[in-house]
């Protein structure tokens, strides 16, 4: 590629929030048409600069460039002017609203003082002409899948004229397929002059799309490499600062006696389909069952039943040689049943407590936590300082609000909490949503230490690798049914794609 | 901290223009509100007693909003807790044939009729929390109740029979029931004291107790609470429950300890001045002890004002109603001190990616 000009640079940025160093004179440049990757650990400091270049915190010192100019940016909408666009993990839609209303938002054309409709339809069509991007600009957006979701969100910024897009790891609530969709519109976006920022914590897909890739660590930036000159040994390790190992040991399961046995299980959601129709299946101790399949094929419904968060339309759950079917969450903890949500901000936590509350979430009430109805803050101290330092949860102390650490952090907090008490299976879904290699490997350790201790662990995620990495078993999921079980050891990541997309299996 | 307290003082300062408007002067205007209000023993002593049931409806407002609730029917919890205590304070002997030790009569009828406003209030919470019904629709809806029931049972089977009374009011509540003054000669009472011993009890059980834990996880997010195994409907129905409960204290302190009689109209107005006084004390039982003060300092002091300089009271609810404004709207207070706020404001917008 030859030498594109230079549209967005920063250089010397440094942020400081209370406690936490998150930028540290960092210099970060962006050519133009660039896909330019930016990888770093949990807390490393991605979003804090991502958030300056947006506008929506300022800089304790540093410069900001756009196309060669100084600009001075304390607002989105002073970086919006400047030609930025940020997508962020969570999308500022309103759900009720249809696509073009959602666009407009903030930004409303106007004909004598009303909403012209009419405009935007239009300019959203030629936008979606202009950059292959379909979409329907009547759809309303809370019947969208979250991969359309985020294109409404692309085209949101491109409609305020954006030429420099930020996505904020947008991959990782996305199925493969989905990701395969945006990382199509991200390079017909890049030809036609657009750059890209792309924050990501999965090395293949860094490789697989980046034209440059800058590292960053503890707020700092460790180095900026070409794609053809790495790979993701070199890269983790840049990033984690130690060799990481990629793949999990693990020696065969020992099978133990069933802890979790769902016999016919059939679910509604919310607008009464059955997502989940009839399913059987077992986890025994010391085995992991991993549940693949796309996302949504029910397994949300499933874990949700499984976990008590959300009622059986049939069949019977027996979770520790009890039938635990419509069972409350509490009583499913107390038997020691550990759940890592797939929402971790809606289920998994209160952004507004503290670090130190998050960690005992669910267990607040017993010993030693709460006595006679009465919190024990120095049990709950105590607790939470082993757990940020076993589980390497950065944050400046116990007592910030967890909904100010990284998303990394935040997910961390969850599984230190549920991997920290007394339990006999684990329900994992997403455990590793949002988290960097360093994370993953050392979750992935100690989910296979724990099985090898005799915990039977029902693991469900929409990565692939991360099925064949730790699974004994693996059931796929399509449709609201499991359509096959299969030794993990027994099958290929072709074989298990196929059955995913509805393939019939047959033996 | 800082925004409430600026938007009293741009309040006042906005209250000054109005006083002028009126064609007051300000400054003796507001002299004269601080010596009603704190100039002297027995205007302290009435300050006092202004501020008690504001400290109890605004706990009661604050410790909902807590539970993520909003109270709208302190006014109607008042009321029926008022009625209650009435009704044991005068009724109470006569139903036994006998009259009472007051250590018995008087915890009887305070804590009845904070039951009864407990009671209440818990119906909208139950309404809530299993039909899903709203709660500021339905604490509107038994406000109405109670001040409808208060009124056909003052004007009928409670009302005084003495002849020379023409106003809707229950008889007069046993000298066993009537929680005494401190000092003789002023009208300050214990239910002042219990007000602040109420307010800590309160703060210990937001912040240190189990049970606070579950109101305020409830409160902050239902979803996460029921992941943690809280039972989401009780604690709703609870915090409502506690709620109406110390509204119910409101009305009851001043049957027992003030009028020793339930008035027709007595209660109306406290259910949005303790709403008011809630987001002014920032929901802590502190800022709620502070802003209940406040507002018992203002109302009291206003007859002096009046006397002073000939500005109609009516003033006063002008500068609480710009209080509350500004409390509210806390975006005005911050533009109006260029409060950087830094782009450090919550970010609405963080995912995965944090
Ligand atoms: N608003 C805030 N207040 C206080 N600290 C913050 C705030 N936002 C971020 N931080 C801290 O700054 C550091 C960098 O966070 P940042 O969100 O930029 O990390 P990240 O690289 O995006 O990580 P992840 O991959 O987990 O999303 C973290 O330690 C975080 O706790
Ligand atoms: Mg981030």
């Amino acid at each position: 590629m030859t030498e594109q000009p230079i549209v967005l640079e920063a250089k010397g940025i440094t942020k400081n929030f209370p406690g936490v160093l998150a930028n540290d004179q960092v210099d970060f440049d962006l050519r133009k048409g660039e896909i330019h990757a930016l990888l770093g650990e949990n807390g490393a400091g991605k979003t804090t600069l991502m958030n300056i270049l947006y506008g929506l915190y300022k800089p304790d010192s540093g410069e900001i460039k756009v196309n060669g100019q100084p600009v001075v940016i304390h607002s989105p909408k002073d970086s919006i002017e400047a030609g930025i666009g940020m997508v962020h993990q969570h999308f500022m839609l309103v759900p009720v609203f249809t696509v073009a209303e959602n666009i407009m938002l903030g930004d409303e054309t106007t004909r004598y003082g009303v909403l012209d409709q009419k405009a935007v339809v239009r300019r959203v069509k030629e936008l979606s002409k202009q950059y292959s991007l379909e979409i329907d600009p009547n759809a309303i957006v809370g019947q969208l899948p979250v991969g359309v979701q985020q294109r409404v969100e692309i085209i949101k910024a491109l409609y305020r004229n954006a030429q420099i897009l930020i996505l904020d790891e947008p991959t990782a609530v996305l199925t493969p397929q989905e990701a395969d969709d945006l990382f199509v519109i991200m390079r017909e976006l890049t030809r036609r002059g657009v750059s890209i920022i792309f924050i990501t914590h999965k090395l293949k897909e860094v490789l697989a799309i980046a034209d440059r890739i800058t590292v960053m660590r503890a707020g700092r930036v460790v180095g900026t490499v070409d794609p053809k000159d790495t790979n993701e040994q070199k890269l983790a390790a840049m990033m984690v600062g130690r060799e990481v190992i990629l793949k999990v040991e693990k020696k065969p399961a020992q099978p133990g006696k069933q802890v979790l046995e769902v016999e016919g299980l059939s679910v509604h959601d919310w607008r009464g389909l059955e997502t989940v129709r009839g399913v059987t299946f077992q986890v025994r101790a010391g085995e992991i069952l991993g549940i693949a399949g796309v996302q949504g094929n029910g397994q949300t419904e499933l874990v949700e039943t499984l976990t008590g968060l959300r009622p059986s339309a049939g069949g019977k759950i027996r979770f520790s040689g009890q039938d635990m079917t419509g069972k409350s969450p509490r009583l499913l903890t107390e038997t020691g049943m550990a759940h890592i949500p797939e929402d971790r901000q809606r289920h998994g936590l209160v952004l507004s407590y503290p670090v130190a509350d998050n960690l005992v979430l669910n267990t607040y009430y017993k010993q030693p936590f709460g006595v006679r109805g009465i919190m024990q803050p120095a049990a709950i101290d105590a607790n939470a300082r082993k757990l940020i330092q076993d589980f390497d949860i950065r944050t400046p102390s116990p007592y910030v609000n967890v909904g100010k650490l990284s998303g990394g952090n935040q997910q961390k907090v969850i599984v230190a909490r549920e991997l920290s008490h007394e339990i006999n299976l684990l329900i994992a879904n997403q455990p590793t949503r949002g988290l960097d290699v360093g994370s993953i490997e050392y979750i992935h350790q100690e989910i296979v230490a724990m099985r090898d201790r005799g915990l039977g662990v029902l693991l469900v995620s929409a990565e692939l690798d991360e099925i064949m990495a730790l699974s004994d078993r693996i059931a796929v999921m399509y449709r609201g049914q499991i359509v096959v079980t299969v030794d993990a050891n027994k099958v290929t990541r072709e074989q298990l794609g196929l059955w995913m997309a509805g393939a019939h299996p047959e033996e | 901290m800082l925004v409430p307290l600026l938007a009293v003082l741009t309040a006042v300062v906005v209250g000054g223009v109005v006083i002028v408007a009126v064609g007051g002067n300000p400054f003796f205007a507001y002299i004269g509100l601080i010596q009603g209000s704190f100039g002297s023993a027995k205007a302290l002593s009435e300050t006092a007693v202004w501020a008690t049931p504001y400290i109890f409806a605004g706990l009661a407002v604050a410790l909902a909003f807590k539970g993520g609730l909003f109270n709208i029917g302190a006014e109607g919890q008042l009321a029926f807790g008022a009625v209650t205590a009435a009704l044991i304070g005068y009724a109470l002997p006569d139903w036994l044939g006998t009259d009472l030790p007051a250590i018995i009569h008087i915890p009887l009828a305070v804590g009845l009729g904070a039951l009864a406003g407990a009671l209440w209030a818990a119906i909208p919470g139950a309404l809530k929390a299993y039909t899903g019904g709203h709660e500021v629709i339905n604490t509107i809806m038994m406000n109405y109740i109670a001040l409808n029931l208060t009124s056909f049972l003052l004007n009928g089977p409670m009302r005084d029979p003495n002849p020379i009374d023409l106003s809707a009011q229950t008889p007069e509540i046993a000298l066993s029931a009537r929680i005494p003054p401190l000092f003789e000669g002023l009208r300050f009472h214990w239910g002042f004291i219990l007000a602040l011993v109420v307010a800590f009890l309160v703060y210990i059980l937001i912040w240190k107790t189990t049970l606070g834990f579950e109101i305020r996880t409830v409160g902050s997010n239902p979803d996460a609470a029921q992941y943690a195994g809280i039972n989401v409907k009780r604690t709703i129905v609870i915090s409502m429950a506690l709620s109406g409960l110390l509204a119910g204290m409101a009305g009851t302190i001043e049957v027992t300890a003030l009028n020793y009689r339930h008035e027709l109209g007595f209660s109306i107005g406290y259910g949005f001045d303790a709403i008011a006084i809630a987001l002014l004390g920032k929901t802590h039982p502190l800022g709620v002890v502070l802003a209940a003060i406040l507002f018992g300092a203002m109302r009291n002091g206003a007859t002096r004002m009046q006397f002073l300089t000939q500005i109609p009271v009516d003033v006063i609810s002008v500068i609480q109603a710009l209080i509350l404004l500004f409390v509210a709207a806390d975006a005005i207070i911050r533009y109006i001190y260029r409060f950087k706020t830094r782009g450090e404001r919550v970010v609405l917008t963080r995912g995965w990616g944090g």
